[in-house]
């Protein structure tokens, strides 16, 4: 059924390149989302069961790929705002769609991916087309952005392949060559630690590209920036999900040996390094894309403090990603709104929001409550539950100087969006000022209410299914 | 022999940590590709004609032939000077690389005697290194990309240690290293030397926070 969903979306994908019309354009489209509809609802109906040997929909595949399709909907009704409103030539609008299809069917196949080298074919993949998108303006600073997306994750793919080499080598006394993360998790005991604890190295530092993490967050960052406004959301949502995919798959195995507490350790630095530097930058930014592109980073932070503090922590991060990515997808919708009033990414020079666009305003409002985690948006019951999970496994010490970070960031983002919101910019020309239909920002409070929905009320299947996820961790 | 081949081509990057002119580091890179060639051929025994094809066209078609051509294409085109302005001197980017190979080497010391040859990972490990401390300390884009196809050159001998067992994984890397050098290579080199007339570092950060 796969190969089916990866053809036909590939067809789609080279229609989509070849044509240059709008009759054939947007149809297309729309049956693309119909393919990704259909495909999820089958692999909900096909729990636990494989796919073409290489694919296995179980619990994570299934939840990630559900976040994947929910966003993939109000991305594309964004993208065609976008794409009608920036009068670009037909043929980058082309390649902008072909590549948009092509990087939301490989994100899908990845997260159902039960062997390494598979996941890391279509992590390949989701580079080429996110790299068409961040070049989608054809000029110099997009450029430059792309270049250091491009080398950066071609980078970090090396080192995810030597990553697999090294986890080859340490398979070898037990006796088998076959690198699916179910047959890996079987061998656990015999695998040899010291290739383990290279694989694991590598395999991380790699997937940090995709995941926004320290140290290769800076690719990331900048790509968010340059991208459209759409593309930057997916590139904050579901791009930075495959990333934890990977890693969390890789780290199931690794807690199932002796180097558990090792493990925990590299990405517990990791994390908080990139807290650290979240906090440092978010203070001084004045360009209102890239403090959401930190504010990822910041997040992506959160998400794996929890998963080396263990215990309730796993749930949390889990969680935790799933929302966020509603959240910042969101967030990213309404930025291209603020761009068109004020028509430009400075933060001193936009203001007074409430007066240009009410609904988009309170999109904002709403947003920042929920990433900054103030109690009525679900961010904070998972972002509590890592803070629990960091206290249960006495890091005390950790958990203070997170929380003083998380304070310095809290605040620059208050200060910046409410400045945004409320206090008016002198000498700004207001007889220019596009309407923005109010119907627009539907979607942005759709992602948001769901976030609240199931941060603070989850369905008992949702929490079921994370439980299941982590079923194999210690 | 295959030991000999590999001393070789860790010489090759002592070579290159002294190199000054760009002409040299495209000829050196050439020159790997066919030594890799030669290793590749005498590791792989039992591979089938199929794997035969795919790695000489990757060694010898691509590696020495496509690429050089290519990086003097660019070089020529875009009137890029003919010194590589390292950040350094060149005496201590020698002693950096012979720090970085005598790690590597000490670093071998901790593995168990096994089916597995040191001697790769040694010197898979140190063009990992050196091919990362190229990058950080060369000034030139196009020096940057020399530094990604040397880490390439060592990924392949480390491939090449584990596929006499699995020539899967060989061939992803083959694929791997075709896929990300063609995009890097073809599309933004290109790009970039049109956009940027001097291809310097220091023109690519424009895209910073304050």
């Amino acid at each position: 059924m796969i190969l089916i969903y990866l053809l036909s979306v590939l067809l789609i994908g080279t229609l989509l390149f070849f044509n240059r019309g709008k009759v054939l354009n947007y149809p297309l489209v729309c049956l693309f989302l119909f393919v990704q509809c259909a495909f999820t609802v089958y692999a909900c109906l096909h729990y636990n069961e494989s796919s073409s040997h290489y694919f296995t929909f179980d619990s994570l595949g299934i939840i990630m790929l559900c976040t994947a399709t929910v966003i993939s909907i109000p991305a594309s009704y964004y993208s065609y705002i976008y794409v009608e409103d920036s009068q670009v030539k037909p043929d980058s609008k082309a390649i902008y769609w072909g590549a948009f299809t092509l990087l939301i069917a490989a994100v899908s196949a990845s997260f159902l991916a039960n062997h390494i080298a598979v996941m890391w074919i279509f992590t390949e993949i989701t580079t080429l087309s996110a790299s068409a998108l961040i070049y989608h303006h054809r000029n110099k600073l997009a450029l430059e952005g792309t270049w250091k997306y491009v080398f950066i994750c071609a980078v970090s793919i090396t080192f995810v392949y030597i990553g697999i080499l090294f986890l080859s080598l340490s398979m070898e006394g037990a006796g088998s060559t076959d690198l699916s993360y179910k047959n890996l998790l079987a061998n656990s005991s015999l695998i040899d630690p010291l290739w383990l604890r290279f694989a694991f190295l590598f395999v991380f530092t790699g997937f940090t590209a995709k995941l926004g993490l320290f140290p290769m967050f800076t690719a990331g960052v900048d790509a968010k920036d340059k991208a459209p406004g759409p593309a930057a959301a997916l590139f904050s949502s579901i791009v930075m999900c495959m990333g934890f995919v990977g890693i969390f798959r890789t780290y199931i195995l690794v807690a199932n040996t002796s180097l558990h507490h090792w493990a925990s350790l590299v990405v517990g630095i990791a994390a908080f390094l990139s807290l650290f530097i979240a906090a440092v930058y978010m203070i001084k930014v004045k360009n209102i894309k890239r403090m959401m592109a930190y504010s990822s980073v910041e997040h992506m932070g959160l998400v794996m403090l929890g998963i080396a503090a263990g215990g309730i922590g796993y749930y949390a991060a889990i969680l935790h990603i799933v929302l966020h990515s509603f959240v910042k997808s969101s967030l990213f919708f309404q930025y291209n709104q603020l761009y068109k009033t004020f028509g430009t990414k400075d933060i001193y020079q936009m203001g007074n929001y409430f007066k240009y666009n009410t609904t988009g305003a309170i999109v904002i409002l709403l947003a920042v409550i929920s990433v900054t985690a103030m109690p009525p948006s679900g961010l904070f019951v998972s972002e509590l539950l890592i803070f629990r999970s960091l206290f249960e496994a006495n890091h005390l010490i950790v958990l203070i100087v997170v929380l003083l970070l998380l304070t310095l960031i809290i605040w620059s983002q208050a200060k910046n969006f409410f400045k945004i919101l409320y206090s008016p910019v002198v000498g700004f020309d207001e007889t220019n000022v596009p309407r923005i239909p109010s119907h627009r920002s539907a979607f942005q409070f759709v992602l948001l209410a769901g976030a609240a929905y199931l941060g603070l009320n989850p369905p008992a299947i949702f929490v079921e299914m994370i439980n299941d996820c982590i079923r194999y961790l210690p | 022999m295959l030991h000999v081949l590999l001393i070789i081509f860790l010489i090759s990057l002592f070579y290159l940590s002294i190199a000054n002119r760009m002409s040299t580091y495209v000829n050196v890179l050439a020159f790997q590709g066919i030594l890799l060639f030669f290793v590749a051929f005498m590791e792989l025994k039992n591979i089938n004609t199929l794997n035969l094809i795919l790695i000489l066209l990757e060694t010898i078609i691509f590696k020495s032939l496509a690429v050089p051509l290519f990086l003097n294409y660019v070089l020529k085109r875009n009137h890029i000077t003919r010194e590589a302005e390292p950040f350094v001197p060149n005496f201590l980017s020698l002693i950096i690389t012979t720090v970085i190979v005598i790690v590597t080497i000490l670093l071998s010391d901790l593995m168990k005697e096994g089916s597995f040859d040191k001697m790769f990972f040694v010197v898979a490990l140190s063009t990992l290194f050196t091919g990362l401390y190229f990058i950080a300390s060369r000034r030139k884009i196009i020096t940057h990309v020399m530094g990604y196809l040397i880490i390439e050159n060592g990924v392949f001998i480390l491939s090449l240690a584990v596929g006499s067992e699995m020539p899967m994984l060989v061939n992803l890397g083959i694929m791997l290293d075709i896929f990300a050098s063609v995009l890097i290579l073809g599309i933004f080199l290109n790009k970039i030397g049109d956009v940027f007339k001097d291809i310097d570092v220091d023109q690519l950060s424009n895209l910073k926070d304050y």
